[in-house]
């Protein structure tokens, strides 16, 4: 092998490199470059004829300039004629130039084409071979225009060396990258399919990397590449360490074009032709089963180059998502990947995890690591580690950890790297809003966020706890403590005083009672940290001092004094001195009434998407410091759409309440959305009037009503709906006292209802939430009824659009009218396509018998007079069992008027039972319906009688209403 | 997609760049700068990928010289970790132990053999014989 001055060794070269590593300063450095420049300057514009030898010495010299970073504004022209040189040497080097100095919109293309043609034409292997290579490399649009045509020719044709047709694949994906208008599909692509079973492994490497970029523009007219690809795999990967010799790697056969033909995989879904699956299935769990073995070689080359192909393999086993138990080997295998020495295989691990988290197989077994990645965020030593296992925690939270996972985060923000503290105080921020089952815990987490991290917590996420708690009345009161706690401390954070100021200005009469945070005391806090904060903050303060006029009229004068003073009346700040002026004059001449009116309690906050998600998405996106941006805008966007299928899943399992849902899907037409316009008759205007009860059942404190959004999921996607229309009773159930809410939630869908009934007729919005970033096809819901159940109940359904967008909404009316009593539900049964794969579910509707209750007040004589006239074995049905939710007066209240009855006070003999009476309104018939419920506290056991005029209304009702205590 | 390839010394000197994306000769010197800013001040224990702007960078160390190559999401870190070493044997093969030295009086060699291992951002050769025989064929031309 040649030592260091090789082969034809220029000696100027190595003076002048030489010379340029003894300089002692930069200064010297630039000196003598200059020197070099005005030297080779003029060595080309002199008389004498350079000869070959000095040009490529010369343009040597450029190159080594250039690296030094200086810019080279001449020897282009030098460069271009070496090309025409026939001694391979010059040619070379004038590729080379060309290939690093210039760049794709130069005046020169059309002369360097020139060469690259007669190289083409030359049929000299090695030339041609430089000539790819270039365009590869600069690949102009011009470039594209005079050889789109000849590079699939070149690359598809029988007698090319094999060297050349890899360079060709390569060159044709830069054209096609850069113009792809100009390579146009023909016969020459399914040939270049073929080139993945070529014998040359070489071909193969460069082939895929084309094929794949093919693929994802193209996916029907490169589909046979799946095929072929898993072939090719399995051959390799099923291989004797020693049968591919030069490309076997440390004993690992072939990994990097391993690793590119599971690459070219994730471009489809899994393999339809169950032969095929088989194979891939086959080779996926060779490759796990590989990395438990014992290793071939010590060598850390051997581990490395094995888990580039096994973290390959696990990505697209999540790609594909369908085969539960290759998910679930593959989240054991990074299990143990989370504990190794080595910190590359721990990152990867912690990545490669946060995709399969968000898999509805394997969300659980990735639950199980819990522990470990927690340790991490507290151990380990490098923060892209640490950053990895923050992302991770935040992937796998769910209602079940999310209080554990919330804590760590907050624990590890105390001292976290500054660089991702910001980002850790959103995802704190949309977990707590995400997962609150008590919002005194979210109030609690915000304030704590705002404790330790005050600097990282933007406007949106103090924005966001302030709308939350306005729009709740269940957490007002508890806020306004906690927040005149907090700003006790001697130095708090302004965030806190921001938050503090406007939740004691809206809600501070809810503490004004105790004597310890009297109102003068709450003011007399908040004033003591006026001086300190900034304008806009002691703004928002002399609202609230306003505020407090009129929530505390016994301190006003105190207020008026402060707004009266110098410092503020006569503020620099004119937005001070406006606002001082204005409330002082305010205070002074308006009525209590108008006070009053003026300065009313803020009203509840539109339902709009968390502008917290909104931030942490664009927080991922792309820096801007280099030109690399420009160019990669595409791919960048690529990267975002990439990464937001975790994000989606992950924030878009909404919880009911109507302040909860960060994405706006779902809950906000089930809650305080205004209803949509309705244009028949009178019936169902009167029902959206009161629209105060359409409300209260999502109304705070019934958060119980709802079911977790994980119950029954996974259960009821399945073919086959009757099995699985049971396992979601117990969501059925809590319909039955109440209209609105979400009936079903997966990892995909979201399905909310809202609804009304008024006598025998009833209308029911039914909202289908795409959850995922990917749209749904075909979608068909359909309301089914048994032969039964058509009989007693008139459905009529509108079709919906058949295809719903990644996180759009669709919504679908159902008109309901109950001809005569009913036992069965309707079932709802939904199909589309998602990805590759077809999704069918079905779950039960809940129009049930007790919707058509009209409730009727009686007296307690009336009431016994009708409960003995239908003393009838057949008429009464009676029910005794055990309670299954705490015995608690005032919610069993709440379920029996939701329940549709009227709940009749004073009437029963013992107070503690509770009676009820109603209607129930068919088309055919009515139905007079009495209740009687007997709880006996010490057993925890209820008695429940119903007494209707039918057998089987009686019955009917009782099954309802039992389920509910 | 690789976007760029590096060797760059402790002291910050660049010994060899190759972009597959053109970017201004200023910006390379500020990226190339703060490259390997990221690189110098990690330790042994941290791992050897860096989320830097919105690609990836992966490096390795040996001795002074830093490989560094840039990468986009598409691209397997432990491969392009692997293919670091592979592109570092395959330089020692071709100049029987190379030192930065090689690499700098032999600048035109070393793309020659980058250029056969990857082309325009993706890896297209991995067997050591075959990066070399053109290089071979050159040196045979040259003492001829």
């Amino acid at each position: 092998m040649p030592a260091v001055s090789k082969g034809d060794g220029m000696r100027g070269l190595a003076v002048f490199i030489s010379d340029i590593r003894n300089c002692k300063s930069k200064e010297a450095e630039i000196k003598r470059i200059n020197k070099e420049l005005a030297n080779i300057r003029s060595k080309f514009k002199g008389d004498k004829a350079l000869d070959g030898y000095s040009k490529k010495k010369y343009v040597c010299k450029l190159l080594f300039i250039f690296l030094l970073g200086h810019d080279i504004d001449f020897g282009h022209m030098e460069a271009v004629n070496l090309l025409s040189s026939n001694r391979y040497t010059e040619k070379q080097i004038g590729y080379l130039f060309i290939s690093v100095l210039v760049n794709s919109n130069s005046e020169l293309i059309r002369l360097i084409n020139n060469a690259i043609k007669n190289d083409l034409a030359s049929r000299n292997p090695t030339f041609m071979g430089l000539a790819l290579h270039c365009i590869a490399n600069v690949g102009s649009r011009e470039m594209a225009e005079a050889f789109a045509g000849e590079i699939p020719k070149i690359l598809v044709a029988g007698d090319t060396m094999d060297s050349v047709k890899q360079s060709a694949a390569l060159c044709l994906l830069r054209l096609y990258r850069t113009s792809p208008d100009l390579v146009p599909m023909g016969d020459w692509t399914s040939r270049v399919v073929h080139l993945l079973n070529d014998q040359h492994l070489g071909v193969v490497t460069a082939a895929t990397s084309l094929i794949t970029t093919l693929a994802q523009k193209n996916p029907e007219e490169f589909k046979t590449s799946v095929s072929l690809a898993v072939s090719r795999l399995s051959r390799i990967v099923t291989s004797a360490s020693t049968d591919l010799q030069d490309y076997t790697y440390y004993f690992v056969p072939a990994p990097w074009l391993s690793v590119k033909l599971l690459r070219l995989l994730q471009c489809y879904p899994p393999p339809e032709d169950p032969a095929v699956r088989g194979r891939l299935t086959e080779c996926l769990e060779t490759i796990l089963n590989k990395a438990q073995e014992p290793p071939k070689s010590k060598k850390v080359q051997h581990s490395n180059a094995k888990n580039a192909v096994l973290f390959e393999a696990i990505s697209l086993i999540i790609h594909h998502d369908s085969e539960p138990n290759l998910l679930v080997r593959a989240c054991n295998q990074l299990g143990q990947f989370l504990q190794h020495r080595e910190t590359n295989l721990r990152y990867l691990a912690l990545e490669s995890m946060c995709t399969l988290a968000s898999s509805e197989f394997s969300h659980e077994a990735v639950k199980t690591h819990i522990e470990t990645v927690i340790n991490a965020l507290k151990t380990e030593r490098d923060v892209s580690v640490r950053q990895r296992a923050v992302d991770l925690l935040y992937a796998m939270c769910d209602r079940s950890n999310a209080q554990q996972i919330v804590a760590e985060m907050l624990n590890y923000l105390e001292t976290a790297d500054y660089s991702i503290r910001e980002e850790i105080v959103l995802k704190v921020a949309i977990l707590a809003e995400k997962y609150a089952v008590d919002y005194t815990w979210y109030v609690d987490t915000i304030l704590n966020l705002i404790r330790i991290a005050g600097d990282y917590v933007s406007e949106e996420v103090w924005y966001r706890v302030i709308q939350i708690v306005i729009n709740r009345d269940d957490v007002q009161g508890y806020a306004a403590k906690t927040v005149f706690e907090a700003l006790q401390a001697p130095a708090c954070h302004e965030n806190l005083v921001k938050v503090g100021g406007y939740i004691l200005g809206e809600f501070g009469n809810l503490i004004a009672g105790d004597p310890r945070s009297s109102p003068l005391i709450q003011f007399n806090l908040l004033h003591s940290k006026f001086h300190l904060c900034s304008v806009p903050t002691r703004a928002l303060l002399l609202s609230t001092y306003i505020k407090f006029v009129n929530l505390f009229p016994e301190i006003k004068t105190t207020i008026q004094d402060v707004l009266r003073s110098d410092s503020q009346l006569k503020n620099a700040d004119v937005e001070l001195q406006q606002r001082a002026v204005e409330y002082l004059r305010l205070s002074t001449i308006a009525s209590t009434d108008i006070l009053a009116t003026v300065l009313e309690e803020m009203p509840p906050f539109p339902e709009r998407e968390s502008s917290i998600l909104a931030k942490l998405k664009k927080k991922k996106g792309p820096g801007t410091v280099t030109d690399l941006e420009e160019i990669k805008k595409e791919r960048s966007s690529d990267m975002n759409g990439s990464a937001e299928p975790a994000s989606v899943n992950a924030s878009a399992v909404s919880t009911p309440s109507p302040s909860a849902d960060l994405l706006g899907l779902g809950a906000a037409p089930l809650a305080n959305s205004a209803p949509p316009p309705s244009s028949s008759g009178s019936l169902l205007v009167d029902v959206f009037s009161d629209s105060a009860s359409a409300v209260a059942p999502l109304a705070p404190g019934s958060d119980d009503n709802f079911a977790s959004p994980d119950l029954a999921s996974s259960e009821v996607v399945s073919e086959e709906p009757a099995d699985t229309v049971h396992d979601a009773d117990e969501l059925f159930h809590k319909f039955v006292c109440k209209n609105n809410g979400v009936l079903f939630e997966n990892q995909l869908l979201q399905i909310g209802l809202k609804s009304e009934f008024r006598q025998n007729l009833g209308r029911m919005f039914i909202f289908y939430g795409n959850k995922t970033s990917t749209q749904f096809l075909n979608f068909t819901p359909t309301v089914i009824c048994s032969d039964d159940l058509q009989s007693s109940l008139n459905l009529q359904t509108k079709p919906v659009d058949p295809t719903v967008d990644g996180g759009a909404q669709v919504q679908q009316v159902v008109n309901i009218e109950c001809v005569s009593d009913f036992m069965e539900a309707p079932i709802l049964n939904i199909q589309f396509r998602y990805g590759g794969t077809f999704q069918n579910l079905s779950v039960k509707l809940p129009i049930t018998l007790n919707k058509f209750f009209q409730p009727t007040e009686m007296s307690s004589q009336d009431f016994f007079q009708r409960w003995k006239q239908l003393s009838n074995p057949k008429q009464e049905v009676q029910n005794i069992f055990k309670a299954k939710h705490p015995m608690d007066a005032e919610i069993t209240k709440a379920k029996i008027i939701g329940f549709g009855s009227a709940l009749l006070e004073e009437v029963d003999p013992n107070p503690a039972n509770f009676v009820g009476a109603g209607i129930i309104h068919t088309k055919t018939t009515q139905i007079g319906c009495l209740l009687r419920l007997e709880p006996n506290l010490q057993a925890q056991m209820y008695r429940l009688t119903l007494r209707t005029s039918k057998e089987a209304v009686s019955q009917r009702l009782c099954e309802l209403l039992s389920e509910q205590f | 997609m690789i976007k760029f390839f590096l060797m760059v010394n402790k002291q910050g000197q660049t010994r060899l760049s190759r972009y597959y994306e053109h970017v201004e000769i200023k910006k390379r010197t500020m990226l190339e700068a703060e490259v390997i800013k990221n690189c110098l001040s990690r330790s042994k224990d941290q791992c050897s990928f860096i989320e830097y702007k919105d690609f990836k960078l992966v490096y390795r160390q040996y001795a002074a010289l830093f490989v560094v190559v840039g990468i986009d999401h598409t691209e397997n870190e432990m491969a392009v970790y692997e293919l670091i070493h592979n592109f570092v044997e395959v330089l020692d093969k071709y100049f029987s132990r190379v030192s930065e030295l090689d690499i700098m009086f032999n600048l035109d060699r070393v793309h020659i053999i980058l250029d056969e291992m990857v082309l325009n951002g993706c890896i297209v050769e991995t067997n050591r014989n075959r990066i070399l025989a053109p290089l071979l064929v050159l040196d045979k031309v040259a003492e001829s």
